[in-house]
C-alpha cells in the first residue's frame, strides 16, 4: 500500500511521471512491447502494428475533440491525405523520415484550413462542417488520378534506411511504435505546459479563456493543426505497413472509429486514446472470431452477425456516455486506486 | 462595524505596484433599440477600490463586459493609464493587465485547482509549440518559474494550499469564488474587475472575501473595480462608489456621499409616494 508522495522541489512533481514506481512500469511496459516481435505470433504482430497506428491516430483525435472539444468527422480523411503524401513523396524517393514528418505537416494545414469553421461554430454544427471537408476529401482520393491512382488506389513503396527495408510485420512495428511512442509523449508533454492548458480552457469555458489571454483563434486552429498532424503520420505509416492503398479506406466509418475511440478510451488523456484504439481495434476483431467460431454449429448466425460491427460501435458509444463518461481511462485510474490502498478500501 | 480596522497590514509589503488608472468616458451601449449604457463616465483612481452599484438592470455587469472587451461600445472610449483600449481584441486586454472574476463562476471543471490558477498566468508564457511537445529545458524552467510564482503569490496568499490538487468542481461555492480570484490575481493584474465577488456567500465567506479583496489592494497597489448588491461591503471597502441606473451614472463619490444622495435613494427604495410594492 503506497502512504503518500513527497516532493521536495516544484521541478520534481512537475516531472513526466512523477514517482519512481511508474517510471520503472513504463520501462518494464516499454522493454515488453519492443520485444514483441522477438517472441509474438504473426497474427498478435499484424495486429499490433495496426493497433499502433491507431494510436497514432487516436492521439491526435483526442487533443482535438477530448482536449480541445472540437468535435472533427474528417479525421479518417486527414489520414488519406498523411497516406498520399506520403504515397506520392515516397515515389519520388524521398527518405520515410522525410515524408513522414512532410505528410504530418500537409495534412496539419488542411486541418487549420478544416478548422476555419471552429472559430464561428461550434458542436453539432462543427461536426457537419468537418463532415462536409470528409466528402470533399474523399473526393479528391477518388478523382485526382495523378496523385491518388484514382479509385484502383495507389502503392507505396517501402520505407528504407541504407540497406535495411521496413518489409513485413516484424520490421514496421518498430517504425510504427518508434512514431507512436514519441507521438505520446510528446501529447504528454503538451497537456503538461500552458499549450495544453488552454485547449481544455477554451474547451470548458471559451469566455473566460479569453479573458486570460488565450486567443481562441490561435488555440483553436492550433489544436485542429496537431491532431490532423498525428493523423498524418498515422496515415503515413498506414502506406508504409500496406504497401497499397485505395480510397476505400477513407471511409466515414474510420472517422466514427476514431470519434469512438476516443470518447471509449477516455476524453482528453493520453492513456485514454491508447486504451481507445486497443480496445476498438479488438472489438471488431472478437467479433469476427466469435462468429467464426459459431459459425460451425450455426451456420445462420455469421450471415447476421457480420454487418453488427457498426451497430457494435454505435452501442459502444452510447454506453460509455451513458455510464462511464470518462472512459477506460476512468476505469483503469479507479483499479490503480484500489490496488495502491490494498488491504484498505475507499 | 468597520471591516478595514480589521485588516492588518504586513511589515513586509510585496512588491508594492502602483495599479493603473481606468477611466470609462461616455460611453454609449446599444442592443438594438435598447441603450444598455448611456454616456457613462466614471474612473477607478490607480491603486484604489471603486464600486459600481445599481438596482438589476441598471447596466452594470454591461460596463464590465464593455471593460473586458465582450462588448464594442457604440461611442465613447475607455482608457487604461492613458492607452485607449476600447477596441482592443479580449485576450490582448490580458497582456495589458486586465483581470477580472465572473458573476457566475467560469472556472475550467476539466482541469484541477493548480492548473485553474496556473492558466491565470497564461499571457506570460512564452514556449513554442515544438519546444512544449518536447519539453524541453527552457519550457520546463518556465513552467516551473510559473508554479513557483503561483504557489508563493497567490496560493499561501488565499490561503487554498489544502485543495490545490483538487478538480474545482468538488469545491464549495465560495471556494470556487476564492479560486477564481486566485486566477485573475495570477494574471499579475494592473486593473482588478470583480464582478459580484460575495454574491450567493454566508456572511462568514463574505467577510473572508473582503478580506482578501482589502489585502490585494493595499500589498499589491492593484486597482480594484467592483460590482456588488452587499451594500454593507460595498460601502465599508470601496473608497469610491459609482451609481448606475437604466445605463446612466446617477452619483458618485465617496460611500457616505452617495449613501445620503436624494438620487440614489429614489433610486433603490423609489420615488415618494409610488408603491411600496
Amino acid at each position: 500500500m503506497r502512504t503518500g508522495i513527497c516532493h521536495e522541489t516544484f521541478a520534481s512533481e512537475e516531472r513526466l511521471w512523477p514517482v519512481a514506481a511508474t517510471r520503472v512500469w513504463m520501462l518494464i511496459l516499454a522493454i515488453c512491447l519492443f520485444s514483441l516481435p522477438l517472441w509474438g505470433g504473426d497474427y498478435v504482430l499484424a495486429m499490433t502494428c495496426i493497433v499502433g497506428i491507431h494510436i497514432v491516430a487516436t492521439l491526435g483525435l483526442n487533443i482535438t475533440t477530448g482536449n480541445t472539444g472540437l468535435i472533427s468527422l474528417s479525421h479518417g480523411a486527414f489520414l488519406g491525405v498523411g497516406c498520399y503524401t506520403v504515397a506520392w513523396l515516397a515515389h519520388r524517393g524521398v527518405p520515410f523520415y522525410v515524408a513522414l514528418p512532410a505528410a504530418g505537416l500537409l495534412t496539419a494545414l488542411i486541418g487549420v484550413v478544416v478548422g476555419l469553421p471552429s472559430l464561428r461554430v461550434k458542436g453539432v454544427y462543427l461536426a457537419i462542417a468537418t463532415l462536409a471537408a470528409h466528402f470533399i476529401l474523399t473526393f479528391v482520393f477518388r478523382e485526382w488520378d495523378a496523385v491518388t491512382g484514382g479509385v484502383p488506389g495507389t502503392t507505396i513503396p517501402r520505407a528504407s534506411i541504407g540497406n535495411f527495408t521496413f518489409v513485413g510485420d516484424r520490421r514496421n512495428f518498430y517504425l510504427i511504435y518508434g512514431c507512436a511512442f514519441l507521438l505520446a509523449i510528446a501529447a504528454r508533454n503538451l497537456a503538461r505546459t500552458y499549450i495544453g492548458r488552454a485547449f481544455v480552457a477554451v474547451r470548458d469555458r471559451d469566455i473566460s479563456a479569453e479573458i486570460l489571454g488565450v486567443n481562441l483563434l490561435q488555440t483553436k486552429l492550433q489544436a485542429f493543426a496537431i491532431g490532423a498532424f498525428y493523423a498524418g503520420v498515422a496515415g503515413g505509416l498506414l502506406g508504409y505497413f500496406y504497401g497499397a492503398i485505395t480510397p476505400e479506406y477513407f471511409v466515414l466509418t474510420l472517422s466514427v472509429f476514431y470519434l469512438a475511440a476516443v470518447i471509449v478510451g477516455g476524453l482528453g488523456t493520453v492513456l485514454g486514446s491508447v486504451l481507445g484504439a486497443v480496445f476498438m481495434t479488438f472489438v471488431p476483431e472478437a467479433l469476427r472470431l466469435a462468429v467464426n467460431a459459431s459459425s460451425h454449429w450455426f451456420p445462420s448466425v455469421a450471415a447476421l452477425l457480420l454487418p453488427m460491427g457498426q451497430a457494435v460501435f454505435g452501442l459502444l458509444i452510447i454506453v460509455f456516455l451513458v455510464f462511464e463518461p470518462h472512459g477506460l481511462a476512468a476505469i483503469w485510474s479507479r483499479v490503480r486506486r484500489v490496488i495502491h490502498l490494498w488491504p484498505f478500501r475507499t | 462595524m468597520s471591516l478595514r480596522a480589521e485588516v492588518e497590514v504586513p511589515a513586509v509589503l510585496q512588491e508594492p505596484t502602483q495599479g493603473l488608472a481606468l477611466a470609462v468616458e461616455g460611453v454609449d451601449l446599444r442592443f438594438g433599440g435598447i441603450r444598455a449604457l448611456r454616456g457613462v463616465s466614471f474612473s477607478a483612481e490607480p491603486g484604489k477600490i471603486t464600486a459600481v452599484i445599481g438596482p438589476n438592470g441598471a447596466g452594470k455587469t454591461s460596463v464590465f463586459n464593455a471593460i473586458s472587451g465582450f462588448y464594442r461600445p457604440a461611442a465613447g472610449r475607455i482608457t487604461l493609464g492613458g492607452e485607449d483600449i476600447t477596441s482592443m481584441p479580449i485576450h490582448a486586454r490580458a497582456k495589458r493587465g486586465i483581470a477580472r472574476t465572473f458573476q457566475n463562476i467560469a472556472l475550467f471543471h476539466g482541469l484541477s485547482v493548480l492548473e485553474n490558477i496556473k492558466l491565470g498566468g497564461h499571457h506570460t508564457m512564452r514556449a513554442g509549440l515544438l519546444s512544449a511537445m518536447v519539453y524541453s529545458r527552457s519550457t520546463r524552467d518556465e513552467e516551473v518559474a510559473l508554479r513557483a510564482e503561483v504557489e508563493r503569490k497567490v496560493i499561501d496568499f488565499l490561503e487554498i494550499d489544502h485543495i490545490r490538487h483538487l478538480p474545482v468542481g468538488v469545491l464549495p461555492y465560495g471556494m470556487q469564488k476564492r479560486v477564481e480570484l486566485a486566477r485573475a490575481l495570477a494574471m499579475q493584474p494592473q486593473v482588478l474587475l470583480l464582478d459580484e465577488p460575495v454574491a450567493g456567500m454566508n456572511r462568514e465567506e463574505t467577510e473572508d472575501m473582503a478580506r482578501f479583496i482589502l489585502d490585494v489592494q493595499e500589498e499589491w497597489g492593484v486597482t480594484v473595480l467592483l460590482v456588488e448588491h452587499d451594500m454593507g461591503m460595498v460601502m465599508d471597502i470601496s473608497s469610491k462608489v459609482v451609481v448606475l441606473n437604466f445605463g446612466e451614472v446617477i452619483a458618485s463619490g465617496t460611500p457616505d456621499v452617495v449613501r445620503r444622495h436624494p438620487e440614489v435613494i429614489r433610486a433603490y427604495l423609489g420615488t415618494e409616494g409610488a408603491d411600496p410594492a
